[in-house]
């Protein structure tokens, strides 16, 4: 609430005005991008009355809300402003949405990522709106002279019930813009029971811009006099720029130059964000885009291996360290073996409950997994790419981002110029799923403006983008369960591990609900970058714990839900150790919701079926997938996913984010891999990359939210780990073979008999 | 470079390009209609999905010189207002995420329905199956299809 009242207090608010009124700031549009919502159109007011960051009313009552966040498609354009709109208790369809601008001073936390928008939203948009609708009312109290706590509001009018006086918001916004705001710890919030907006579902605010083709992306900017960029990068991991002949490119059409451009300078502490592949690349400027990919094919450069290098990195508490890059071209093949290495090595131990080599040593059978996935390309729509002006000690950048904070400190360092010059507009995004957390791209399009002198678009290639790293990892994870005479589950291990990263989060269910319990990572350096994909290690660990517990369950004999609602039990009555990060009841609560939704114990007739849940980014999920067998492969007929995420804010919009989430989890299992020969990534766009396609898509997926009061919790990603162990446990139903590989179709078209 | 004279959305534009330029680019940096999207320049995933006389193609394969004496249709021209009939079903439907396929995945709908009024779901899978959404918003891509069919 600290923030919250930072940014709402009038006094650093009439601050920020000045500034605005002064400096760079002047060119924050207040009116770009208005679009009517939903499709009635609305007046333009002939004056605006700002009421906070968040808010302003017209004198005819018409409301402007800003999204903080940047968009990458999980609705926060819509949604957030759904939970300002119903505190200050306006109409929906009175109220324009506009995409705020990175603006620190204005707005918190403006970082689309982790899954947590909506949850680290809540309180403070709720606190905005309800701010803002008290100004209202104290502004309606002053002019009729009656007490404020006789006022009431509704739909965006205030009443005064005794004196029967009654006026429209719009009314009263001149005055209320001149209030001091109330204390925010004092402002009085709606009960949940009175939400109007949020829990109704509102249809996306850019629906319209999106189906005619209006321009929104990044990619899709164009200023006068803007020059064209295309990069090369080197052809591998572990290699780099040696030379390259300028004069193979200047001379063809529309080529105005090419040279190289350095990414970091040399004493630069990055930043966990500042994941860069390439930190040197060669730029290309031209005329129009298609000049500057013809000269990329034509560029002749010559390339080296990369020896051994170290950066410094600032650390998230400040303080610095250095982190070693290796050398040397890497080999998928090779990964394999130095993953397999560890399945008898020890690893690091991060839990351990009971004596579980005790009761290793005195099982009478113990079952042992080893599951794997490749590393994976994000391969967002929009490839990566931004628009930059650079002149003297000012820059405007615009383009796609989850994180502009970060890089604006990034940018600042490598232009050398101070960082509150550096205006960042947040441009809708082709899609993100946490590629865009890292935007050393902005940093590269920066740089060459600076030194072209001139305004640039700079555009990836699918190519560049598909094999510019920042991956999903690859992973292994070795589960072992010990059993007694009577097929008691006595202990659990697990050891998990990856390049360059471990999977593990160890104190997860089934920690907590089993008495002996060792959880050990590993991990094995790589110069192959790697980053946040979609709900990051939760995408590969869900899955082998899912698939485990459900081999488990089987060698118990024991219904695989009502297996794991008997170790959520006992979490719940009994927990094992102190640091169990899940709410036992919560997750059986999913369990019990989709074994209904499913109606779990009547398999249709065709039908193979397999359960997973999992938790994570505060949210839980339960999945049951169905699948049949024609023409010898899998169809995938039906999911049903129930999910605990506390409030819900825009119902059809959260669903939707589900239903997407578990097509990619879908995709991701069967289809996706990334893999390297000689440093280079063998795949580099959709003809090698298999996507998951419309064919391949569920033909029905139902999402149902358990209803409760909960303040709301993570939702883009908690759909998509549990996916891939759904798909495997019905893919074991119906071909009688447990897969631990992924991606799981190569394994299944070399079978031959499918059970059914 | 060369001269091309365009219709485009019913009008008639014109260019000085490059004969190999795609169409793709030309739409998008010298006519400033950037609703058809760039995604893999090699017709694999269909944000580029544009209509020359009135069949769905990939406008990043499309050279402009193959494309002088076509009726080239975008996103932009097939509805005055937005309301087309696919159009108004993606609306009806929420269909985009990010929203950035939207417009292939549209082209792509509207000249299956043009052929098609009302199609099995075997052949909207054929039909759609070369456009990616990343977001994986097929199941409404697919459920917005049949309800513009039973409008149109």
């Amino acid at each position: 609430m600290t923030l919250v009242d930072k940014k709402l207090n009038r006094r650093s608010f009439l601050k920020v005005s000045t500034l605005a009124g002064g400096g760079m700031m002047l060119s924050f549009s207040w009116l770009a991008g208005c679009k009517p919502t939903p499709e009635e159109v609305l007046t333009m007011p002939k004056e605006w009355f700002e009421l906070n960051s968040y808010i302003k009313i017209g004198e005819n009552g018409a409301v402007t809300l800003f999204n903080p966040n940047p968009e990458f498609g999980s609705n926060v354009k819509t949604s957030l402003p759904m939970i300002l709109a119903d505190e200050l208790d306006v109409e929906w369809k009175n109220v324009f949405v506009e995409q705020a601008d990175f603006y620190p001073e204005r707005f918190d936390r403006q970082f689309t990522g982790g899954s947590q928008g909506i949850r680290s939203g809540w309180m403070p948009l709720r606190t905005a709106g309800a701010t803002a609708r008290q100004l209202i009312v104290n502004a309606a109290a002053q002019t009729w002279n009656v007490p404020a706590e006789e006022i009431s509001t509704n739909a965006g009018f205030v009443e005064h019930q005794t004196s029967g006086k009654r006026a429209s918001y719009g009314e009263m916004a001149s005055l209320a813009g001149t209030l001091e705001a109330p204390d925010p710890e004092t402002v009085k919030l709606k009960d949940i029971s009175d939400f109007k907006i949020i829990g109704n579902s509102k249809k996306n605010v850019d629906g319209t811009k999106i189906v005619t083709g209006k321009p929104m992306f990044g990619i899709d900017h164009k200023v006068e006099g803007m020059k064209y960029a295309a990069i090369v990068q080197p052809p591998a991991f572990g290699m780099q720029l040696k030379s390259f002949d300028k004069s193979s490119v200047t001379s063809m059409p529309g080529i105005q130059d090419a040279f190289e451009v350095k990414i970091f300078k040399d004493d630069y502490g990055r930043n966990f964000f500042d994941t860069t592949t390439f930190p040197t690349i060669i730029a290309i400027v031209g005329n129009s885009t298609w000049e500057v990919m013809q000269a990329k094919k034509n560029l002749k450069a010559e390339w080296e291996e990369a020896p051994d290098s170290t950066f410094p990195m600032a650390g998230r508490g400040g303080q610095n360290m250095d982190i070693k890059v290796p050398g040397g071209l890497e080999n998928s093949e090779t990964h394999k073996v130095k993953m397999a290495e560890y399945i008898s090595k020890p690893g690091n131990v991060l839990r351990k409950d009971g004596d579980p080599e005790g009761a290793f040593k005195k099982a009478a059978k113990v079952l042992e997994r080893t599951y794997t996935a490749p590393f994976l390309a994000h391969n967002t729509m929009e490839p990566m790419n931004c628009f930059a002006d650079v002149k003297g000690d000012k820059a405007v950048i615009y383009g796609p981002t989850q994180a502009p904070e970060l890089i604006r400190q990034t940018i600042a360092a490598s232009l050398g110029i101070p960082q509150e010059n550096i205006q960042i507009n947040l441009a809708r995004m082709g899609g993100g799923f946490g590629r865009r957390a890292y935007s050393h791209h902005m940093t590269e399009a920066a740089l060459i403006s600076q030194k072209i002198q001139a305004p640039v678009k700079m555009v990836y290639t699918r190519e560049d983008d598909m094999s510019a790293g920042v991956y999903r990892p690859t992973y292994s994870a070795t589960y072992r369960a010990a059993l007694d005479d009577n097929n008691n589950l006595l202990a659990l291990h697990v050891k998990a591990g990856g390049i360059p990263e471990s999977p593990i989060h160890a104190n997860r269910f089934p920690a907590g609900a089993i008495d002996n319990y060792l959880a050990e990572g590993w991990q094995i350096e790589s110069n192959i970058t790697i980053g946040a994909f979609r709900a990051p290690r939760s995408n590969f660990i869900a899955g082998a714990e899912q698939s485990f517990l459900d081999e488990l369950a089987e060698e118990m004999g024991k219904d695989p839900i009502e297996f794991r609602l008997e170790l959520l039990k006992r979490a719940e009555t009994n927990p094992v150790g102190e640091n169990n990060d899940y709410d036992p009841k919560r997750y059986a609560g999913v369990l019990e919701l989709v074994r209904e939704k499913s109606n779990w114990s009547n398999v249709p007739a065709g039908i193979s079926r397999g359960v997973s849940a999992y938790f994570c980014h505060n949210s839980y999920v339960a999945e049951v997938v169905d699948i049949t067998i024609k023409d010898k492969q899998p169809v995938v007929e039906n999911v049903y996913a129930a999910v605990d995420c506390g409030i819900v804010v825009n119902p059809d919009a959260a669903a939707n984010m589900g239903e997407g989430a578990i097509v990619d989890g879908i995709g991701n299992a069967f289809y996706g891999e990334m893999a390297f020969e000689n440093g280079a990534p063998t795949k580099r766009n959709f003809d090698t990359y298999r996507m998951i396609r419309h064919k391949e898509a569920p033909k029905k997926i139902e999402v149902h939210f358990v209803q409760n009061n909960e303040a709301p919790t993570g939702l883009g990603e908690p759909l998509f780990p549990p996916v891939f162990a759904a798909l495997g446990n019905s893919l074991y139903k119906a071909t009688g073979k447990r897969l631990y590989e992924q991606p799981f179709q190569p394994q299944l078209l070399e079978m031959e008999n499918l059970k059914m | 470079m060369a001269q091309y004279k365009l219709s485009i959305n019913g009008k008639s534009l014109s260019v000085d390009v490059d004969p190999n330029t795609p169409m793709l680019w030309v739409l998008r940096d010298h006519l400033d209609l950037v609703g058809t999207k760039f995604g893999c320049g090699i017709a694999q995933c269909g944000a580029c999905t544009i209509h020359m006389n009135g069949t769905a193609v990939r406008s990043c394969q499309l050279p402009v010189s193959a494309a002088i004496d076509a009726q080239i249709t975008t996103i932009e021209g097939i509805s005055e207002n937005g309301d087309h009939p696919v159009q108004k079903a993606w609306l009806e439907h929420d269909v985009p995420q990010c929203g950035y396929c939207q417009a292939g995945q549209i082209m792509s709908a509207v000249a299956l329905l043009k052929e098609n009024p009302s199609p099995s779901d075997e052949d909207i899978d054929n039909a759609m199956n070369g456009n990616i959404c990343r977001c994986g918003t097929y199941t409404r891509i697919k459920a917005a299809i049949k309800t513009a069919a039973k409008t149109a």
